[in-house]
């Protein structure tokens, strides 16, 4: 997996509150068996019309060329319903390194931190400056001091992780190298379990 | 100590405790599908390994599949592909494979608890959010990412944090025509499409004790509809009774042994939740959804809310998009509302129980023209069950069409869609925009309300009809 250590960029903002892993990458686009190219697809029916390329919608925020980034920020409640981690996929291959909301749904939140991608909760008041930010306003994120600021006026908060999650992205590592190095203890537990 | 449901089945299956992080939790059953676990395959197969154990995992193929004509090829050339890769996994690594043509093949939701495979006690995963089914017969069961697919593949295990715990106490008896459905749509639109995020819900009270186990299925199943990771229920002589002969519940010894086991699955008196909520059942009434998240909710005899009026400006914004989105009006009620189609089916509610409720309502009666009306067994087995009691004579007559087992018109993944612009009372689990086709308008209901519909050709209050 990736590292992540501090990303400082200018921003993406969809407003929109619940926003369900539907919307994020629409289920006729889940057919492939790789992880890769489903960037393309993000958001889908938002970005253009009759499922057309050639049609983009203007008024979707990515359709805007002045709005650019590593940072995604939105709505509250991101990323619910749906497991599909095609979501988390499709963010980052689209280019996001971080998505920054007052409150993520559990399974999305999982699934970013498995791939590498930030999930950053911010306080609602804090996700609502951003939002009333200029385009050119840059974001950093640090993960190892674990603040968030928005560099044009300084205001800044810090995020809660995981302490092992944190550990984990700042080095790269996935919890599937941590529980193939148990297999020992995880047989023991088997037999006592049976 | 004292200890709920939750933590009587947790503490058992956690391998190691991560200071300062989460616990490895160990991993009973595994079901997969087409859809998310081809990442995971491939995965493991990057670093070499082969699925650590097998015969815990079971596997269908339910998502892609076609409702007419499965025993012809899959046209979409994607998802004949998906499924193929399917099969081609689980036999490289043998796991046991349902797919189609295989009798148990069905909703992997489905034919877990139908098969037996899900009992009481388990840790139950599957890269699917509605995982969450499983927990009606007091299993912890939640839906997982192709990245912990692969995790469980590896190791039989996941990292996983504690969850808050909640429990939703649901005391009294049920109006006539309310069911399972309305329960859980209800519990959603009070507390919210995101109310239950961080917490596992245990049901409670003695309008869940009475229900049915097909029926706490439906509740358990939109646990993850309020966020929460997912929902549970304590077994009792009802789940035992379901479980009994099933194909792969233990009998003779092992069964008195197991019945011993669970019988201690249950929250002691002084165990602590994190929070409480208590409901009356009669105040509950048959349920629709109006917008495009399931929280967005009311009685069928309600109206929909001035979204002008909503003082917060998140939520309001939030429901002027959906209202717009649903081509619906403020303040209006949705009675007498024309619909095109309506959907039987889904791991919310295709199980027989489910069917047999509508055949009751529609038996003699006839669909309106206007509608088209779809219904779609959870499973083979459901299927063939149908045929056996001759549901299917009463759904041919009412002018019902019976389709072949699948996820269907669910999601807009396989053939089965509703076309933009047109509304479905959906006895599935998710509203939101496009999730049956683009541009489809969902109107999630319960059997019960979605066959009247289909008799009236308009949005009806079942209790007119009973
Ligand atoms: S029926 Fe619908 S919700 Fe259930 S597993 Fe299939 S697609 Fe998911």
């Amino acid at each position: 997996m990736n590292k992540v250590t501090t990303i400082q960029s200018r921003f993406v903002p969809v407003t929109m509150e619940n926003i369900d892993t539907d919307q994020i990458i629409p289920a006729r686009f889940l057919k492939a068996t790789t992880r890769d190219g489903f960037g393309k697809n993000l958001f889908r029916d938002w970005r253009y019309a009759n499922d057309d390329e050639q049609q983009p919608k203007a008024d979707f925020i990515l359709n805007k060329p002045e709005f650019s980034g590593e940072i995604l920020v939105a709505g509250k409640n991101f990323g619910c319903g749906s497991s599909r981690e095609h979501a988390a996929w499709a963010i980052k291959d689209y280019g996001f390194a971080a998505v920054v909301s007052s409150f993520f749904a559990d399974i999305f939140k999982n699934n970013a931190l498995n791939n590498g991608l930030l999930p950053v909760t911010v306080s609602e008041s804090f996700l609502q400056q951003i939002f009333a930010q200029p385009n050119t306003t840059t974001i950093t994120i640090d993960l190892a001091a674990q603040t968030i600021t928005i560099d044009a006026t300084g205001q800044q908060e810090s995020f809660e992780i995981n302490s092992y999650k944190k550990t984990c992205l700042l080095n790269g590592y996935d919890d599937i190298d941590y529980l193939i190095s148990m297999k020992q203890e995880i047989e023991i537990f088997e037999k006592e379990l049976a | 100590m004292a200890k709920t449901l939750f933590e009587k089945i947790w503490d058992k299956h956690v391998v190691k405790q991560i200071d300062g992080g989460p616990s490895v939790l160990y991993i009973d059953k595994h079901f997969i599908h087409e859809v998310t676990s081809p990442q995971a395959f491939k995965g493991i197969e990057k670093r070499g390994l082969s699925v650590f154990r097998p015969d815990q995992v079971v596997a269908t193929a339910d998502h892609n599949v076609p409702t007419l004509n499965q025993h012809l090829p899959i046209k979409d050339e994607l998802s004949r592909l998906q499924v193929q890769q399917l099969i081609e996994n689980c036999k490289k690594h043998n796991i046991e494979l349902y797919g189609l043509g295989h009798p148990f093949q069905g909703i992997v939701h489905v034919i877990g608890p139908e098969l037996g495979i899900t009992q009481p006690g388990m840790t139950i995963v599957c890269g699917d959010s509605h995982t969450s089914t499983h927990g009606a017969f007091g299993a912890i069961a939640f839906g997982i990412g192709t990245s912990e697919v692969e995790m469980v593949f590896a190791s039989q295990c996941l990292m996983q944090s504690n969850p808050k715990l909640m429990r939703i106490n649901i005391e009294g008896e049920l109006n006539k025509g309310v069911v399972s459905k309305d329960i859980i749509l209800y519990i959603i639109s009070k507390i919210s499409a995101s109310g239950a995020t961080g917490y596992f819900v245990e049901y409670a009270g003695s309008a869940i004790r009475s229900l049915s186990m097909e029926a706490r299925m439906t509740i358990c199943n939109m646990s993850i509809e309020m966020g929460a990771r997912g929902g549970m229920i304590a077994p009792d002589e009802i789940t035992f009774s379901y479980i009994k002969g099933r194909q792969f519940a233990p009998s003779g010894e092992q069964w008195e042994k197991k019945i011993a086991d669970w019988k201690e699955l249950y929250s002691d008196a002084e165990a602590k939740f994190n929070e409480e909520i208590h409901i009356n059942a009669s105040a509950i009434e048959p349920m629709i959804t109006y917008g495009t998240n399931p929280g967005l909710g009311i009685a069928i005899n309600g109206l929909v809310p001035v979204a002008e009026s909503i003082p917060d400006e998140g939520e309001r914004n939030n429901i002027m998009k959906a209202l717009q989105y649903m081509g619906l009006e403020s303040g209006k009620s949705l009675l007498g509302m024309p619909v095109q189609h309506v959907f039987i089916g889904s791991c919310t509610n295709s199980r027989i129980e489910d069917l047999r409720m509508v055949a009751s309502l529609i038996k003699g009666r006839k669909k309106h023209d206007q509608v088209q009306v779809m219904i779609v067994p959870g499973s083979q087995q459901v299927s063939k069950q149908v045929q056996a009691e001759g549901l299917d004579k009463v759904f041919r007559e009412a002018g019902f069409e019976i389709r072949q087992a699948g996820c269907s018109a669910c999601l807009g993944m396989n053939e089965d869609k509703i076309p933009a612009g047109e509304y479905c009372i959906s006895t599935s689990n998710r509203n939101f925009e496009g999730r049956q086709g683009a541009g489809a308008r969902t109107l999630l209901a319960s059997p019960l309300t979605a066959a009247a519909a289909a008799i009236t050709g308009v949005v009806t209050d079942v209790r007119e009809l009973i």
